[in-house]
């Protein structure tokens, strides 16, 4: 087990190393900032003086040095274009972030239990087609015209919540149910099939001769089984919760991590596209990393043979 | 484990019972109007220039925002309307077939080939090889797909190219991973240790044993990815990321009319009802075929 996580630990370090070369690479194939940052009339020693405060006279492979002695130090370099830390203006946006995210996936989450294991406990009867048919129109209706749909109902014509911005509760309905919405048909389906495929085994059944109440083996051994399959697609969901995530913050001109990243490529903006990004992957092989371990834990078959 | 009951209950429903003989009934539905509509998708598509009344990218600055038939102010020469530049907006969604219909299949066939050679090399080789193609494969999954597809637009210039691009290079990665596992089950089969036995090279095995056995999973997951792709593409093009202007997208085209929501709705609602209609009918479909060829697939 020991074995298990190390391996699982030093790959995850080793895919880190291999997307910050990546971003580090392909951030600066997208363009020179200088030629945004400069006005038409600069001369060349002010240009030469600009790239020399921006850092940008270095060989790439200095400033490849700087950039990850930075990130081992947790420095994440200063913005081109606002001049100000990476690591302040994530400060900023991450918590606007987390307000649209947490609230949103804690809805969905609760949701897509409660009508999976509803849909899965009454096969086929109106309430499971009727939950299948939603997660289908969930994942086939773009969100963003969703999203759209909803500001013309109820900012538009109702005249019931505000369009856009951030600001009190209500400004919150739409961004959240819209996040909601990426979020929950995915989720639903899921612990919708886990749950099918446990009801299925033969401990089930033996809770069932044992005799005790539907309630406590739905809700108790069955679905505590039936979510562990799901689990190993749990990265794969946080990579559609933050497109999501930026696609909402778009929309309803949210100050988030979302707006800040397309703002950024933009504008050619290398530190806070390297930083976004690489904190993103952290996460998503965080989350993988997390699970591979939990589930080889609960699960022995999966962890690697002796080579 | 469940792969022969499934078929067993659609034999036997119909006889039992009224109910299970109108579930039986639904479930077909689930395969042919899906057809029926995909069909309808592939036909407008080819036939675009002959079906589409005007000009889809013809600016009409003395004909803009027209209110589509079925309302006050609406003529026959604009079915559903016109947008801010007074384009005919059937025109464009007709037009937008072609976009969505060929970025799509293109990624589709570009990602399943490069996901089946890399996951039937990764699980039948095994070892390093194994090793370092699904760390590859992790790293792909765990990018961004759109700070990846923001990246190329800014490097490449937005384009058709770029879209197709950005929408492959990580793409191929699930395909990878679930061919892989297949792949796996596969080589421990005895027809394959047969294979091997009788003096079979590793090339031979791969294309001849493993790839046939592999194409049931393949074609269900091409087929899920239809409307996946369509979406993905609608998605980039909404974000300015896509097909550039004035090419028709029905995703920029849901752009378009976002800033004249509150005086045009038909800009916007029209070309989203069509990417739903299309996607939803890619979805019903793969979900169709995949209960039909392999429920064991009924995760993904």
């Amino acid at each position: 087990m020991t074995r298990f996580i190390i391996i699982r630990l030093l790959q995850t370090v080793i895919a880190l190393i291999g997307i910050a070369v990546l971003i580090f690479v392909m951030v600066r194939l997208s363009g020179d900032p200088i030629d945004l940052l400069r006005s038409a009339t600069s001369t060349p020693e002010e240009i030469e003086n600009l790239q020399r405060q921006l850092g940008l006279d270095k060989s790439n492979l200095e400033q490849f040095w700087i950039f990850a002695t930075g990130l081992v130090q947790g420095d994440f370099g200063e913005s081109l274009l606002k001049r100000r830390p990476v690591a302040d203006m994530i400060k900023d946006a991450l918590p606007n972030s987390l307000r649209l995210t947490v609230p949103a996936f804690v809805i969905s989450m609760v949701l897509a239990l409660a009508l999976g294991v509803l849909a899965a406990t009454r096969r086929d009867t109106f309430l499971d087609n009727g939950v299948k048919f939603v997660a289908i129109l969930g994942q086939s209706i773009p969100g963003f015209w969703m999203a759209i749909m909803a500001m013309l109902l109820f900012a538009v014509i109702l005249e019931w919540l505000p369009t856009a911005g951030m600001g009190g509760p209500d400004h919150y309905v739409m961004p959240v149910g819209t996040m909601a919405f990426f979020m929950l048909p995915g989720m639903m389906r899921l612990v919708r099939s886990g749950m099918l495929d446990v009801l299925d085994s033969e401990y089930i059944k033996l809770a069932r001769i044992k005799g005790l109440p539907e309630r406590i083996i739905i809700w108790k051994h069955a679905l505590r089984n039936a979510i562990i399959a799901p689990l190993t697609t749990a990265g794969m969901i946080m990579a559609g919760l933050i497109m999501g995530a930026v696609i909402t913050e778009i929309i309803f001109n949210w100050p988030g991590m979302g707006r800040l990243m397309l703002e950024a490529v933009y504008a050619r903006d290398f530190p806070v596209v390297q930083a976004c990004t690489l904190l993103i992957a952290v996460m998503v092989l965080g989350m993988n990393l997390l699970v591979d371990i939990t589930y080889a834990y609960v699960d022995p078959q999966i962890r690697y043979e002796k080579s | 484990m469940l792969s022969i009951m499934p078929n067993i209950e659609d034999k036997t429903r119909p006889k039992i019972s009224g109910l299970s003989r109108r579930a039986h009934i639904m479930r077909s539905l689930t395969c042919i109007v899906p057809l029926t509509i995909l069909s309808l998708l592939v036909l407008t598509a080819i036939f675009a220039p002959w079906l589409a009344p005007h000009d889809p990218i013809k600016v009409s600055m003395t004909e803009r925002r027209l209110p589509p038939v079925f309302m006050e102010g609406g003529s026959t020469k604009y079915i559903l309307g016109t947008d801010h530049l007074g384009r005919d907006v059937l025109s464009r969604a007709i037009y937008g077939a072609r976009i969505s219909l060929s970025v799509s299949l293109l990624v589709i066939a570009i990602t399943a080939s490069v996901g089946t050679i890399l996951g039937i090399a990764a699980g039948y080789i095994g070892g390093r090889t194994e090793a370092f193609l699904m760390r590859f494969t992790d790293i792909s999954m765990s990018f961004p797909p759109l700070v990846l597809a923001m990246l190329l637009s800014v490097i490449l210039g937005p384009g058709y190219i770029t879209v197709v691009l950005a929408l492959s290079v990580l793409g191929w990665a699930p395909y990878a991973r679930l061919i892989r596992g297949e792949a796996l089950r596969i080589r421990n089969s005895d027809f394959v240790s047969q294979a091997r036995v009788s003096g079979a090279s590793p090339m031979r095995i791969m294309i001849k044993h493993i790839f046939p056995n592999v194409i049931n999973p393949l074609i269900i997951v091409m087929t899920m990815a239809v409307g996946f792709m369509i979406l993905a593409e609608a998605g980039l093009s909404f974000l300015g990321i896509g097909i550039p202007p004035p090419d028709p997208s029905w995703g920029s085209m849901v752009a378009d009319g976002r800033g004249d929501i509150d005086r045009a709705w038909w800009i916007t609602t029209f070309p989203g009802i069509l990417i739903g209609m299309v996607v939803m009918s890619g979805n019903f479909f793969g979900d169709w075929l995949r209960d039909k060829m392999d429920p064991r697939l009924r995760q993904l």
